[in-house]
């Protein structure tokens, strides 16, 4: 193991190619760029051998990954904000064929006003095409979620492709120590990837085939039940990760000081380190505040959302993302989960770092000073005229 | 937490430099945490640019930039102003290239550029900045900055980089 000085884009590359992927397709856009880059680095001199496409654009990049995928190849993409829009007809394919490529993202605004900056909106908005979806919040978390993220995706009762996000710039271009694991012990946690469902002349199956009325939602179901067993794989996952690596995660969510907690903000990506921050602060002055950091979006952690909440007075949903005409995504699915476990808290929702504005330390505190109102709101965060 | 700000203009190595800084703090154990990150977005050669480093001895959720710090850096003076000591934490040091004195007790002037002409043979002083750095801040060591130096830069900028860090360190220390 070594220790290097790395940014989270070049820690995701590290991982990648740990994880020896036979097929890389990229086409580069800011703030993803750097990965790829590195990754063809590694390709040239050689260090990996990997078969590197360059494509001519996003849409073929995914297109490409699922053709490699087909003959049972570990894949790889990455894109950010409206190279992952572009890919959006190819998502629903990629996960309805059950193609377990996977892909990073470094989440940035979406277009109009043309933005380069971090947000969440692009892949929130994606949340429905069949992927899983995990967001990181440091640069040592996303070369660990790059070795993860092939383990669960390519994991036989999960076979669903596998989207691992990192916040633009604040992650993806911000540089922090990260050990950086052996290759032999890699090789030993990463099994190759072995399927049926792929293109072999001596075991020939139908694939990309069309499903009508008839049997179309029992497709959809399996598609559904792949996503929950991801689950389960991610915690057997993550036990296998932390007994070769001594690292040990938590599973779909991460709780800090929630459990004797009046307050909670509920959020995920980098912006949980601020608000773990100024909990530590709160909770020296007195106030029993906590954190719930969402790790993975989908398969959604509905069980553990209520479980950590049940005895909250209230919570606020930080997110940078907004769905228009109603309030934000990943609001609606933590109310969702509170409300079919009969969990009567308040619970708020706070928009904020759209198109990369900052989140100040003070505004986390007026946050929590906000919840203890106890209502149930939706507000824009340091809105300006 | 200590935070430093660092002003340059683009290609003058602002970046690197707050990169160095950050790795070789938080590469010689594991209870020492860095970030460093430049000012997101487009960047031009000779535009003013920003960047950060934060030290720590614990993990640093705070990933914003930075807007009062510990030490406020100027690569080029032509970027120095008044304005400098609005992002000055009480207590806090400027450090300046420049041929020229500035008379107030916050602020350490170096001259860089003769220093990395006669060095490098180029006017390129961010590892300059460096060297002061480790002369004022007690909790940068030099030879933490050699290893960073010897960790990310190429064999031949490795030794004359590591001779300008030295330079500028003894220079500030003959002072104080």
């Amino acid at each position: 193991m070594t220790r290097e000085f790395l940014s989270g884009n070049d820690a995701f590359a590290r991982g990648v190619a740990l994880a020896r992927p036979h097929v890389i397709s990229a086409y580069p856009i800011t703030p993803q760029t750097t990965v790829v880059e590195k990754l063809s680095e590694f390709v040239a001199s050689g260090k990996l051998n990997s078969e590197f496409i360059h494509v001519e654009s996003e849409h073929s990049a995914l297109s490409a990954a699922m053709g490699a995928s087909s003959v049972g190849a570990r894949t790889f993409t990455a894109t950010s904000s409206q190279g992952l829009l572009y890919m959006a007809e190819c998502l629903t394919y990629a996960a309805g064929g059950r193609f377990p490529i996977v892909m990073m993202n470094a989440n940035r605004s979406t277009a109009l006003p043309w933005n380069i900056y971090g947000d969440q909106r692009d892949s929130l908005s994606l949340l429905d095409t069949g992927w899983i979806q995990a967001y990181a919040g440091s640069a040592q978390e996303a070369l660990d979620l790059a070795l993860m993220s092939f383990y669960i995706a390519e994991h036989k009762d999960v076979s669903t492709p596998f989207m691992a996000n990192l916040d633009g710039f604040t992650l993806t271009h911000t540089y922090e120590v990260v050990d950086i694991p052996e290759q032999s012990t890699v090789d030993s946690f990463l099994p190759a990837y072995q399927t049926e469902n792929k293109m072999d002349l001596d075991n020939p199956v139908n694939m990309g085939f069309s499903a009508g009325p008839d049997t179309n939602t029992e497709f959809k179901f399996k598609e559904h039940i792949g996503m929950l067993n991801a689950k389960r794989v991610i915690d057997e996952c993550e036990d296998k990760f932390a007994k070769l690596f001594n690292r040990r995660y938590s599973g779909l969510v991460e709780s800090y000081l929630c459990d004797d907690a009046d307050y909670v903000i509920v959020t995920l990506g980098t912006i949980a380190g601020l608000v773990k921050d100024r909990v530590d602060a709160l909770r020296e002055k007195g106030q029993k505040v906590g954190l719930l950091r969402i790790r993975y979006v989908r398969p959604f952690p509905n069980e553990q959302i209520v479980q950590i909440l049940k005895s909250v007075k209230a919570i606020g949903v930080l997110e940078k993302d907004i769905s228009f005409g109603n309030e934000g995504t990943v609001y609606t699915n933590v109310n969702s989960a509170l409300q079919k476990a009969r969990l009567n808290i308040a619970s708020s929702n706070y928009i904020a770092g759209l198109g990369g504005r900052n989140i100040e330390p003070k505004q986390i505190d007026e946050i929590f000073e906000d919840l203890k109102n106890e209502q149930s709101v939706v507000k824009f965060v340091g809105l300006g005229e | 937490m200590l935070e430093f700000l660092w002003h340059g203009r683009g290609g003058q190595g602002a970046f690197t430099a707050a990169r160095l800084l950050g790795a070789a703090y938080s590469l010689k154990n594991s209870n020492s945490y860095a970030l460093a990150f430049p000012s997101f977005g487009p960047e031009r050669r000779g535009a003013p640019i920003r960047s950060f480093t934060k030290l720590s001895d614990r993990f640093i959720g705070d990933r914003s930039e930075i807007s009062k710090a510990d030490y406020v850096v100027f690569l080029d003076d032509t970027l120095f102003s008044q304005s400098a000591f609005n992002e000055l934490k009480e207590g806090g040091k400027i450090i300046v290239c420049t041929k020229n004195k500035i008379e107030d007790e916050r602020v350490i002037c170096i001259d860089g550029v003769s220093i990395a002409l006669e060095i490098l043979k180029l006017p390129i002083t961010n590892t300059v900045i460096l060297g002061a750095i480790a002369a004022v801040c007690d909790s940068v060591e030099l030879e933490d900055l050699f290893n960073a130096v010897n960790q990310s830069m190429s064999a031949k900028l490795r030794e004359v980089n590591c001779k300008v860090i030295q330079k500028a360190y003894d220079t500030i220390k003959e002072r104080v």
